[in-house]
C-alpha cells in the first residue's frame, strides 16, 4: 500500500499523491494551494485558465491537468510565476468586462479573489472593451456573456454532472463564446435552476434571479480570507491535530 | 423544401454510418449540397446522430471554411499573407471587390459570388494566389482578377477559370490545376526514382521492430517541424497498450510560407503512402489517415485515386505484399481551413469530428491518440523519408545532413527571391548559402521556420538550417532591404490572433494585446515603454500556452525585439520628434459628443 505513494516537492515541501492524481489534487490534499480558475474539484480537469502553471522540473505545466509523477520538482510560488499568474489575470479582466462595483458577484466572485490575493491593482494590459451579449431571457437564470471567463465549468457541469449539454463553446481565439443548446435563448434549453451548472460558475456570467444580495457585501466567501484559504487552512488544522 | 433538406442530412449521416465522428465530412457534404450548415440543418443533424444541436454548432462554427449562413454559390478566397501583399494582393482584392460591387466578406445581390480573405493557401512561390471554391487560381494580377470576376457572375464554374495546366501530375486529368510545382532542386530522398511497393518488400522480409530498429538508426526526425525521433515516436506508439492503433499523416500544411508537401501531394503520394504503410507494420496498425487541409481539396480526386490503385496492386488491403495477416488501408480526412489542426491533438480531435481544439497532454497520442488509441502522426515528408530509409538503407540515409539532423530538407522559399519554389537540400547548408540558390542574397531579413519560427538578418545568414540551429518545418521568406520589417511582424500576429482556438487564456487573449501594441507602435504611438510590455507579455504567452501555436505565437515579436530593435527604436523616436504625446488629449476625447450636440465645450475649451 504504501510503496504505491508518488512523492514529489512542491517549492521543496515533500508532497504525497496516490497514483492517478493530478499535481493539483495532491497538492490541494497536502495543504498547498496552487492558483486556480477553471480547475473545480467536481469537474474533470480541463486547462483551460493556465493560472495553475507551475515548473516542473524546470518546464511550465499546467497543475490541474498534469498528473504527478515520483521525484518531480515542482516550482509554484516563485515570482516569476506570480507575475505570470497576475499578467493572466489582468488578460481576463481586460479581454471582457467586469465591473465589480456593480456585479452581485463581488465578494463570491473566483477572478476577484484571486485578483486580490495576486495584489493585482490595475491591469498593465489595456481594456479592449468589448461587445459581449446576456441573455435574461430564462425564468430563473441570466447569463451576462461580458463576465464570461471562458473556463468551460458550465460547459463540463451540465454534461457530467447534469447529464444535460446545455452549454457548449462557438467560435474560435478572442470571438470564442459560451453557447447554449438552441438558437438563442436559454428559456429554449432544459436548464434548471437546480442545475449544477448554475451554481458552478466562478464569475458573475450565470447567476440566478431573484436572489441578489441575500448575502449582504462584507458577509461573503472572499470578504474577509482570502481565496485559497480553506486549502490552506486544511492543512493547519491537521497539523495541529 | 424542408423534407428534402431532411432527406439530404438522413442519406448524408448515413453514408458515414450515422457516425459522429464523421461529423467533419457530414457538414462538408451537406455545406457542398447547401450552400451552408442552416440553423434548421444543425437540429436535423443532432436529430439524426443523435446529439445536441450545440455541439454541431460548436464544430460548425470552429472552422473557417464552414458557415451556419448563406453564402455565394461560388466563394473566392484571396490569400491575404505577407508574401501574397508583397506580391500586389491588396490590387487584387480591390479589383475583386469592385468588379463584384461587394466589400471584403460580403456576397454579390445575387447570391452568387462571396469574396473573402483567407490566410496562405501554400502557393507563395506563384502569389498572389486565392481559392475560387476548391480551385486554386494562381499568379493573379488586377486585371485578372477583373476578368474572373466577370466569368463568375456570369454564371461561369470556377473549374472553367483554369485554361493551362501547371507541369507533372497537376496536368493529370483528375487534379487539372495551373498550380505550378516550382521544383527547382530535386535530391537523393525525396524527388528521386522510386518504385511503388519496393519499401513494403523490404520492411515486410523483416520484424516490425526491425524496422523501428533501422528508422532508428537512420536517425530520422519529424520533418514537421518539432523534429521528434521518428523512431522513437513509432516504438512508443508500438508498445502503448490499446486493441486498435492509427497511423496519421499530417497534410495540413499550415506554416505560411510552406508548400512543399503541395508537391509532394502532387508529385509522389505513393511514396507517402509508402511510408504510411511501413508505419503500420512497424506499429501494429491496420488503419491510417491522411489529414488533408481544405486548402488542397483539389488534389482530393487524384490521391483517392492514387489510393485505389495501390489497393489494386495489393499495396493495401488485406495481405499486403502477400504478407499473411498484414492488413491496412488509408482514409482522406478532409480540413476546412484551421491552421491550428496542423498541431498533432488539434488535428486528431478534428479526425474525430470535434472542434479543432487541441488536447491535454499527457497522454500523448501515442498513448491514447486517434478515439483514444495509441497513434503515430508524422508529417508527410516525414513518411517519405521512411520509404526511401527502408528501401535504401538506414546508413545510406544517416551519412546525409549535419549531426544532429541526419537526411535532406524540403524547403519552400518565397519572397523577394529570383526562384522560389521548393528545393531539397541536405540539412546543415548556411542560410546565406541557401539564399544564393534561390536567388535571394540580397535578403534584409529572412523569416525561418514561417511565423511560428524566427525572423534573422544578414549576421545570422552563416548560421545553419537544422534543428538545432535555424529550425524550420520547410518555410523560408525572404525579405528585401525595402520591407518594414515591423509591418511583417504585425501581420504575423494578426494571423495567430486569427487562427487561436481560444482555448486557454495567455494565447487567446495575449496575442491579441501584442498585436495592439506593434499596431500601436506602427501607427507612430508607442513609447520606448512598449517595448518591455511585449517583451514580458511575449515571455508569459511563450511560457503558459497550452499548446505549441501560443507556445510560439509571440515570436514575430520577440524575434524582431531581438535581432531588430533599430527598427522599433527609430520609430519611436521620430514620432516623439516630431511632437508626439502619448498623453489623453480631452479635444480628441470629446470629439464624438461635440459633434453630436454641435458646439463646443464650455468646460474644456483652450
Ligand atoms: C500550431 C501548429 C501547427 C502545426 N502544423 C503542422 C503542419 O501543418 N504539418 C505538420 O506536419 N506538422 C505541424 N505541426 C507539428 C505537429 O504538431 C506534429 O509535431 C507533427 O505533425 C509530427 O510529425 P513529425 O514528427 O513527422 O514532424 C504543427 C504544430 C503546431 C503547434
Ligand atoms: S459562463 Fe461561467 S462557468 Fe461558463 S464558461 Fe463562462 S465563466 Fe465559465
Ligand atoms: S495556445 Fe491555447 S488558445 Fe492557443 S491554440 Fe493552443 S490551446 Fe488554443
Ligand atoms: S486551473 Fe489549471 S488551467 Fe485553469
Ligand atoms: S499562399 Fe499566400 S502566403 Fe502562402
Amino acid at each position: 500500500m504504501m510503496s504505491d505513494r508518488i512523492t514529489f516537492t512542491i517549492d521543496g515541501v515533500e508532497v504525497q499523491a496516490d497514483p492517478g492524481q493530478t499535481i493539483l489534487q495532491a497538492a490541494d490534499a497536502a495543504g498547498v494551494y496552487i492558483p486556480r480558475l477553471c480547475a473545480h474539484k467536481e469537474l474533470n480537469p480541463f486547462g483551460a485558465c493556465r493560472i495553475c502553471t507551475v515548473m516542473v522540473n524546470g518546464r511550465p505545466q499546467a497543475a490541474c491537468t498534469t498528473p504527478a509523477a515520483n521525484g518531480m520538482i515542482i516550482e509554484n510560488e516563485t515570482e516569476e510565476l506570480t507575475d505570470n499568474r497576475r499578467s493572466i489575470v489582468e488578460m481576463l479582466f481586460v479581454e471582457g468586462n467586469h465591473y465589480c462595483m456593480y456585479c452581485e458577484k463581488s465578494g463570491n466572485c473566483e477572478l476577484q479573489a484571486m485578483a486580490y490575493r495576486l495584489s493585482i491593482m490595475v491591469p498593465r494590459h489595456p481594456y479592449q472593451f468589448p461587445d459581449k451579449d446576456i441573455d435574461g431571457s430564462h425564468p430563473d437564470i441570466m447569463i451576462d456573456r461580458n463576465r464570461c471567463i471562458l473556463c468551460a465549468r458550465c460547459v463540463r457541469a451540465s454534461r457530467d454532472l447534469d447529464d444535460k449539454n446545455v452549454f457548449q463553446f462557438v467560435g474560435r481565439g478572442k470571438e470564442k463564446k459560451v453557447w447554449i443548446n438552441s438558437e438563442a435563448k436559454l428559456s429554449d434549453t432544459d436548464m434548471d435552476v437546480t442545475d449544477k451548472a448554475t451554481d458552478i460558475c466562478p464569475v458573475g456570467a450565470i447567476i440566478k434571479k431573484r436572489t441578489g444580495y441575500e448575502i449582504p457585501i462584507g458577509q461573503r466567501a472572499y470578504d474577509h480570507k482570502p481565496i485559497g484559504s480553506d486549502i490552506e487552512e486544511a492543512k493547519a488544522t491537521a497539523e495541529s491535530n | 423544401m424542408s423534407d428534402s433538406l431532411a432527406a439530404l442530412v438522413a442519406s448524408t449521416c448515413e453514408e458515414f454510418g450515422n457516425d459522429r465522428t464523421r461529423m467533419m465530412d457530414i457538414v462538408r457534404a451537406i455545406q457542398k449540397e447547401e450552400g451552408c450548415v442552416s440553423s434548421e440543418t444543425l437540429d436535423l443533424i443532432a436529430g439524426q446522430l443523435g446529439t445536441y444541436r450545440v455541439e454541431v454548432e460548436s464544430v460548425v462554427s470552429f472552422y473557417a471554411f464552414l458557415s451556419s449562413r448563406p453564402k455565394g454559390e461560388v466563394v473566392v478566397r484571396i490569400c491575404d499573407d505577407i508574401i501574397d501583399e508583397m506580391k500586389g494582393a491588396e490590387n487584387v482584392a480591390a479589383a475583386f471587390a469592385e468588379e463584384l460591387g461587394v466589400e471584403m466578406g460580403g456576397t454579390t445581390e445575387d447570391g452568387k459570388v462571396t469574396l473573402e480573405r483567407t490566410p496562405c493557401i501554400g502557393m507563395c512561390d506563384q502569389a498572389p494566389a486565392a481559392i475560387v471554391n476548391d480551385v486554386p487560381i494562381t499568379n493573379l494580377d488586377e486585371s485578372k482578377a477583373r476578368a474572373i470576376a466577370k466569368i463568375l457572375q456570369e454564371g461561369g464554374a470556377p473549374a472553367h477559370l483554369v485554361t493551362t495546366f501547371g507541369h507533372g501530375n497537376n496536368a493529370n486529368d483528375l487534379v487539372r490545376s495551373m498550380v505550378t510545382n516550382n521544383i527547382r532542386k530535386r535530391g537523393p530522398v525525396v524527388f528521386s526514382d522510386f518504385s511503388s511497393g519496393s519499401a513494403i518488400d523490404k520492411a515486410l522480409a523483416m520484424t516490425p521492430a526491425e524496422v523501428i530498429r533501422d528508422v532508428k538508426t537512420s536517425r530520422l526526425r519529424g520533418r514537421g517541424g518539432a523534429g521528434f525521433p521518428t523512431g522513437m515516436k513509432w516504438d512508443f506508439t508500438r508498445h502503448s497498450t490499446g486493441d486498435k492503433r492509427y497511423v496519421i499523416c499530417n497534410a495540413d500544411e499550415g506554416e505560411p510560407g510552406t508548400f512543399k508537401d503541395r508537391t509532394i501531394l502532387t508529385e509522389c503520394p505513393d511514396l507517402m503512402f509508402e511510408g504510411m504503410t511501413i508505419a503500420g507494420y512497424a506499429v501494429g496498425s491496420d488503419a491510417g489517415i491522411v489529414y488533408l487541409r481544405g486548402e488542397y481539396a483539389y488534389l482530393l480526386p487524384f490521391l483517392e485515386d492514387v489510393l485505389s490503385k495501390r489497393r489494386e496492386k495489393g499495396l493495401l488491403g488485406t495481405n499486403i505484399g502477400g504478407k499473411e495477416g498484414f492488413a491496412f488501408d488509408i482514409r482522406i480526412q478532409m480540413g476546412a481551413g484551421a491552421y491550428i489542426c496542423g498541431e498533432e491533438t488539434a488535428l486528431i480531435s478534428s479526425c474525430e469530428g470535434q472542434r479543432g481544439d487541441p488536447k491535454n497532454r499527457p497522454p500523448f497520442p501515442a498513448q491514447k491518440g486517434y478515439l483514444a488509441s495509441p497513434t503515430t502522426v508524422n508529417n508527410v515528408e516525414t513518411f517519405c523519408c521512411v520509404a526511401r530509409i527502408l528501401d535504401q538503407g538506414p546508413g545510406w540515409f544517416a551519412q546525409m545532413g549535419s549531426k544532429g539532423s541526419a537526411g535532406t530538407k524540403l524547403l519552400s522559399v518565397s519572397g523577394d527571391c529570383t526562384s522560389p519554389g521548393v528545393y531539397e537540400v541536405p540539412f546543415g547548408i548556411t542560410l546565406g548559402d541557401f539564399l544564393k540558390l534561390a536567388g535571394g542574397e540580397n535578403a534584409a531579413a529572412v523569416q525561418v521556420g514561417g511565423p511560428s519560427g524566427q525572423m534573422v538578418g544578414p549576421d545570422d545568414f552563416g548560421k545553419t538550417i537544422c534543428y538545432d540551429d535555424l529550425a524550420t518545418g520547410g518555410s523560408v521568406m525572404v525579405f528585401g532591404p525595402h520591407r518594414n520589417i515591423l509591418e511583417i511582424a504585425a501581420k504575423f500576429m494578426d494571423f495567430f490572433v486569427e487562427e487561436s482556438c481560444g482555448y486557454c487564456t495567455p494565447c487567446r487573449a495575449g496575442n491579441v494585446l501584442l498585436q495592439g501594441h506593434l499596431k500601436r507602435i506602427l501607427d507612430g504611438r508607442g513609447e520606448m515603454e512598449d517595448l518591455d510590455y511585449m517583451q514580458k507579455t511575449g515571455e508569459t504567452v511563450k511560457l503558459t500556452s497550452r499548446c505549441g501555436l501560443g507556445q510560439t505565437s509571440p515570436n514575430p515579436v520577440l524575434s524582431t525585439l531581438k535581432n531588430f530593435r533599430p527598427a522599433y527604436e527609430v520609430l519611436i523616436k521620430e514620432k516623439k520628434e516630431e511632437g508626439f504625446k502619448a498623453a489623453f488629449d480631452i479635444q480628441e476625447a470629446l470629439g464624438d459628443s461635440k459633434g453630436l450636440i454641435g458646439r463646443e465645450s464650455t468646460i474644456y475649451n483652450d
